[in-house]
């Protein structure tokens, strides 16, 4: 984070856009959206200084109810939407908003080279183990015996796991969270926001319409019983042993964040210069 | 999910601690009144409307009790012991088709709970003027208990079958 700080502080409303969220009533994503607003106030931003990018989906709705910079992009490609933003704009705080389906499928081979490259972003999944704009069909973190009529069985599939990935492939702070918890989560991304490189938050958002069942949640979420280490053999061995609803961060790396080359500083009428015809 | 916090230590504490959980009472239920007034159930986001106004009443009330020009500085102390205040409607608790009943069974819940949550401090061993502004809070937040208990005999109560949409956006 190396975005200037608001001269007044800005309260979470101040983040939050005329456009009322059109989710389905009791969806984990209106406490997301919440917790950002949060966090954003929390960590003294000006609205201009932030941009928030997205995919497609549920999840990704969110940049238009809030009052940043938003790029509602392509689906599964808001990494390297946002990658280029933070590249060419260091000044900017970049967050990234995605879901199950868009950040770990459609998305997933950005996913494994953003936490490669470790540029400073910081990216929250929204993950409810459902498609829930298209109807709810499996996505990769959907369990394999979750039956449906889109599904009759379930799908057989181990689940992909997002903490283990994004810790293998070099992601330098990652944590989970529950949507249940807004200021948890608050406090959990501006965290994130404050680590340098690419920070990871997934957190547990229910799908109340598809995923019902997902109401469960709040009682089988719990702290994680051991505090974040920065050993990455240890902290896969957490999370790979993990029943995948330990709250809190659970690894936070030292790794060199990537440095944007000098000659990326070029002024916009140079390359304005080069298109004209 | 949290460690449980201190007994306020000062009575200025804990009437922050209560404007506090007021007013998060008074935002969540706009925001559930606003969720559905998106999905066009106009009666059920009247009512949260209506509880919204309640809350803000009560919180306004406190401002106006401690002579506070706004919301003072939390004390390091502030928490909860659960994630949210204890009046405060968890965001899932809402269903597209619920009807009021289920709007009052929520605000019912999120009373009780805030009554006993003032029990506690009123039982606990905070100084004496904590003690009995958390008594007197308790009462208060009883008599809402009753008060809703009244409202919800008025209220039909959901047949079986409530959330069964003829035109369902679930097919699994």
């Amino acid at each position: 984070m190396n975005a200037p700080l608001a001269p007044v502080a800005l309260q979470a409303k101040d983040f939050k856009s005329d456009y009322k969220p059109v989710w389905c009533p009791g969806c984990g994503d209106y406490s997301v959206l919440s917790a950002i607003t949060k966090a954003l106030a929390m960590l003294g931003l000006r609205r201009e200084n932030v941009a928030l990018v997205s995919g497609i989906g549920c999840s990704s709705r969110i940049p238009a109810y809030t009052t940043c910079y938003g790029f509602h992009g392509v689906h599964g490609r808001s990494l390297p939407a946002a990658t280029g933003l933070k590249v060419a704009r260091p000044d900017l705080t970049v967050l990234v908003a995605s879901g199950d389906g868009d950040g770990y499928s459609i998305g997933g081979n950005h996913f494994l080279h953003a936490c490669r490259r470790n540029v400073d972003l910081t990216y929250i999944v929204m993950d409810n183990h459902v498609y829930g704009m298209t109807k709810g069909q499996p996505s990769p973190t959907t369990e394999p015996g979750w039956s449906s009529k889109l599904a009759p069985g379930g799908t057989g599939l181990r689940e992909f796991h997002p903490l283990v990935i994004a810790l293998a492939s070099g992601a330098n702070f990652i944590a989970r969270a529950f949507s249940g918890d807004p200021n948890g989560c608050a406090a959990l991304i501006a965290e994130a926001v404050r680590h340098p490189g690419f920070s990871f938050i997934e957190i547990l958002s229910p799908c109340v319409t598809f995923r019902p069942e997902q109401r469960g949640w709040k009682d089988a979420v719990h702290p994680a019983p051991v505090a974040f280490t920065d050993d990455p053999g240890r902290a896969a061995r957490r999370i790979m042993t993990d029943d995948g609803f330990n709250i809190g961060v659970l690894y936070k790396g030292n790794r060199p964040v990537y440095a944007v080359p000098a000659s990326n500083g070029g002024a916009v009428e140079d390359l304005e210069t080069a298109f004209q015809l | 999910m949290r460690a449980k916090p201190e007994p306020a230590a000062r009575y200025a504490d804990f009437m922050s601690r209560a404007y506090a959980m007021e007013l998060e009472a008074t935002e969540r239920y706009a925001q559930f009144a606003e969720q559905l007034e998106t999905h066009n159930n106009r009666e059920v986001a009247q009512l949260f409307r209506k509880l919204a106004e309640i809350e803000k009443l009560h919180a306004k009330r406190i401002l106006e009790e401690m002579r506070w020009p706004s919301m003072p500085a939390m004390a390091p102390a502030y928490a909860w012991e659960g994630v949210e205040g204890p009046e405060t409607a968890p965001f899932g608790s809402l269903h597209y088709l619920m009807q009021p009943w289920h709007a009052l069974e929520i605000a019912l819940r999120c009373e009780q709970d805030a009554q006993k949550y003032y029990e506690g401090i009123a039982a606990s061993r905070a100084p004496q003027p904590v003690r009995d502004a958390a008594r007197e809070m308790a009462s208060e937040e009883a008599e809402h208990v009753r008060l809703i208990r009244e409202w919800m005999k008025k209220v039909p109560q959901p047949k079986a079958g409530w959330d069964e949409d003829p035109d369902p956006p679930r097919v699994g």
